[in-house]
């Protein structure tokens, strides 16, 4: 993690000019790390932001010391969509105290991939209400644990008390396929929502 | 897996690499703002945290985050070291995206293609 990359993929293509973000969202567990790993064509990093417990962004490092500070670890990794284009994807924690770190998260970003558990569904409206705080528009992902219950997608979305528009899609974050049509289901509502989307 | 590091030992450097100082003097950068550094310029006067950056920047073009990463720096330190090497000359950053650009529906249509293609 702190010497230099050796591989030339590492760095982007010359003719890159546009970078996007997407934020991979949800509770403890839910499997932000492992989604962003799944897709990411360079070994996924992690940095941190560092964080008064009241939820404001350090950057005032003089400060720093003297406050009670914690670290919020962001897992990043990137997706060359083509010669100009790349996608990078934050897996974010979706705690409501860090605003500043929300703040600086969405803005900019296109929306968000919320993951969801069947087993801990209620855990999810805390990140979903911050979503919506910061008018950064969302799709949700149920994971499918083991152990899950196997609710219908209409029950979970009752459960999620989720818009009519809003997706929900099965997926597997471990598997390249299942995550990339999660993403794609994002997307695609996305353009919708700008008006845009030819009718597939 | 990262190894968890303690955090009292990386403010007291992280604070030492920065010269104490602690705001950007741009606010401009965002995660995904590209950096391109620019190899005319010698790096003596440097401190050693600002030449490794220089060092990782040099083959290829980096997001600020992966610059983070990679020299495993909170974001903030290092829009901090950004920022200074910006008014240095040694970076340049590339057309970052533009507030209103998120809901652009050519960009989210390029998004869409090549996600399907990676399918
Ligand atoms: N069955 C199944 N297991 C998964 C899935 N996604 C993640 N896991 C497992 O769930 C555990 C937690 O996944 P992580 O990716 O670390 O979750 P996280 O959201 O990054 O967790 P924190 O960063 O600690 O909040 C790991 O053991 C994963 O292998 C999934 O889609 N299906
Ligand atoms: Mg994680």
């Amino acid at each position: 993690m702190d010497s230099a990359p050796a591989s030339d993929d590492v760095y982007l293509r010359p003719s890159v000019q546009t970078a996007v973000k997407l934020l991979i969202v949800g509770h403890f567990a839910v499997g932000k790390t492992t989604f962003v790993g799944t897709l990411s064509e360079i070994r996924p990093l992690c940095t941190e932001e560092v964080m008064t417990e009241a939820g404001a962004l350090v950057d005032d490092l003089a400060g720093m010391r003297d406050k009670t500070t914690t670290t919020v670890a962001l897992d990043f990794g990137r997706l060359t969509l083509n010669d100009r284009l790349v996608l990078y994807l934050f897996g974010t924690p979706g705690q409501q105290r860090f605003t500043r770190l929300w703040q600086d998260m969405t803005r900019g970003a296109l929306g968000a991939l919320v993951l969801a558990d069947s087993r801990r569904l209620s855990q999810s409206f805390e990140v979903m209400g911050v979503l919506e705080e910061h008018g950064l528009p969302y799709a949700v992902a149920l994971n499918q644990f083991h152990d899950a219950p196997a609710y219908e997608l209409d029950e979970v979305r009752e459960a999620l008390d989720l818009l009519p528009e809003t997706p929900l899609v099965r997926c597997d974050a471990r598997d390249r396929v299942s995550a990339t049509r999660a993403l794609i289901r994002l997307v695609e509502y996305l353009l919708t929502r700008t008006g845009h989307l030819e009718h597939a | 897996m990262t190894p968890r590091r303690r955090p009292a030992d990386r403010l007291v450097r992280s604070y030492v690499v920065t010269d104490g100082r602690a705001h950007p003097t741009r606010n401009t950068l965002d995660l995904v703002t590209l950096l391109i550094a620019t190899d005319d310029l010698p790096l003596t006067g440097l401190n050693p945290e600002k030449r490794r950056l220089m060092e990782l920047c040099r083959p290829g073009a980096l997001s600020v985050a992966e610059v983070a990463g990679h020299l495993s720096l909170p974001v903030g330190v290092a829009k901090v070291l950004i920022a200074d090497l910006m008014d240095s000359g040694h970076i340049v950053t590339r057309a970052p995206i533009p507030a209103a650009r998120p809901t652009d529906a050519k960009i989210l249509q390029e998004v869409l293609d090549g996600l399907r293609a990676r399918l």
